[in-house]
């Protein structure tokens, strides 16, 4: 079973709808106990991340995320769960977990599109994200493929844990981040029609193949 | 590169699909559920819901269309009609809409933009615009006036003023509705676009006037807007929204083309 971590935070309900439409087993919940016998963890998030850092500390969330990571179970962030991931944030400021080294910025100003025009802040629609290591989770997926957007900052993790890149208004920036069990999206899978299922699809896949591994 | 977006829009009434000529004359066209699907499948970016009765009892009916839809499809939706309070808001989120669209009670009430975007973050706020093209005077320097109930009632607010407040508010995305375009299947409000597309730094999507593809591409292009709304052009089973997407990619705009 997935469990998506429930902190109030928006999208949880379509990251279950689209595992419901996978017939993955999943549950929203914010009881440690359960988090803990998942066999994998989503992370989602939209809005801001002092909001949401306010009500991870409040619950003890971010503790329970930090052991999850510690004893090796899968854990994927999506969008402001991917920012949050890092340790500290542009917006606000705000300090955030620090279970990934790295840090997410604004969008400069005055980003220009391909043709002449300014481009819009948020990033929002459908973009390309090119891989750059394989990994399991874009396994089969065509690579022009194209997944949602919708965000003002973006990420900066560890170059060494960068994996996937978009290009927006001339600048090129990190969108699928991680390592074996703990990887994090910019984008939203579960809004990114075939491909995105595709990619949760994978995530479940993997998470039952290192459970039996466990 | 990002992708220019192709959102058809579905009228709903009493939980059917349906569609006006110059806001008004309905007629009942098809069940939104479907629909959403074969445009999901088609290749759709995103998907409007406009709730055109908004009645207090037709409510429940389209909130379980919503559900419906979020169950079905996996591509980001919007709702609109009838919202009128932070609640409505909260209960299309909640039925599955990933954005909610208001018109009329952001020009009544323009706070409610900023509660909107501060209880469920800017991204899920679309202000949806209907302009009257009434020509350049001292009140509406653009030549551009904001209308409301369905176009019936002029507000004597320019349309460019109106876009840079609701960006200033919180608004996430403006869609701009030409009235004068409007089911006419003519061609988008290009001017009108283009002026609001430079007055704001947020993305916008053209509506009203689609007939053909080649009206889509000019929205995107000459009008700048980030995407373009559809109704009759694939309502009526002209075109498909994959032979629009063609079109707009085999002339050079960037689309997604693979789904």
């Amino acid at each position: 079973m997935l469990a998506i971590l429930d902190y109030k935070a928006g999208n949880q309900t379509s990251v279950l709808r689209a595992l419901q439409h996978l017939a993955i087993p999943s549950t929203i919940t914010a009881d440690p106990a359960v988090l803990a016998a998942a066999e994998g963890i989503i992370f989602p998030g939209v809005g801001s991340a002092g909001q949401a850092m306010g009500v991870l500390q409040e619950q003890g969330l971010d503790a329970c995320l930090r052991q999850a990571v510690a004893k090796g179970q899968p854990v994927l962030g999506i969008c402001l769960g991917c920012q949050i991931l890092l340790a500290s944030s542009e917006e606000g400021p705000t300090r955030t977990l620090g279970i990934v080294p790295g840090a997410c910025r604004k969008f400069p100003d005055g980003l220009v599109q391909e043709d002449g025009s300014r481009a819009p802040v948020p990033h929002m629609g459908w973009n390309n994200v090119r891989c750059e290591k394989d990994n399991p989770l874009f396994a089969g997926i065509d690579r022009d493929a194209q997944f949602y957007f919708v965000h003002s900052y973006y990420v900066d993790p560890a170059p060494e844990l960068a994996i996937g890149f978009t290009e927006y208004g001339g600048m090129r920036f990190c969108s699928f981040y991680g390592r074996p069990g703990l990887w994090a999206t910019q984008f939203h899978p579960e809004k990114s029609g075939r491909a995105g299922l595709a990619i949760l699809k994978n995530y479940y896949a993997y998470c039952k193949e290192a459970g039996h591994a466990l | 590169m990002l992708s220019k977006r192709v959102i058809p829009c579905l009228d709903v009434r009493n939980g059917k699909l349906t569609k006006g000529i110059k806001f008004a004359g309905n007629v009942d066209i098809g069940d939104p559920v479907e629909s959403a699907r074969k445009y999901y499948e088609e290749g759709a970016d995103e998907i409007v819901f406009y709730d055109i009765t908004a009645s207090a009892e037709a409510r429940g009916i389209f909130l379980d269309v919503v559900e419906k839809v979020a169950a079905n499809i996996f591509i980001p939706f919007s709702v609109g009609g009838g919202i009128s309070s932070v609640q409505d808001m909260r209960d299309v989120l909640l039925a599955g809409a990933e954005k909610i669209s208001i018109n009329s009670a952001a020009v009544k009430n323009p706070s409610l933009i900023t509660e909107g975007a501060e209880a469920f973050g800017s991204q899920a706020i679309v202000i949806g615009m209907d302009v009257l093209h009434v020509g350049a005077s001292p009140e509406i320097p653009s030549g551009y006036e904001i209308v409301i109930h369905g176009g019936r009632k002029r507000m004597g607010l320019d349309a460019l003023e109106w876009a840079r407040t609701c960006e200033r508010l919180g608004a996430g995305e403006l869609c701009i509705n030409s009235i004068d375009a409007d089911g006419t299947q003519d061609g988008y409000e290009l001017t009108l676009t283009k002026a609001i597309v430079d007055a704001v730094s947020i993305p916008v999507i053209a509506s009203g006037g689609a007939g053909k593809p080649e009206h889509m591409y000019d929205a995107v292009t000459k009008g700048g807007a980030s995407a373009a709304l559809i109704a009759s052009i694939v309502h009526y089973g002209e075109y498909t929204i994959r032979e629009c997407k063609e079109y707009m990619a085999g002339r050079g705009a960037p689309m997604r083309m693979v789904w």
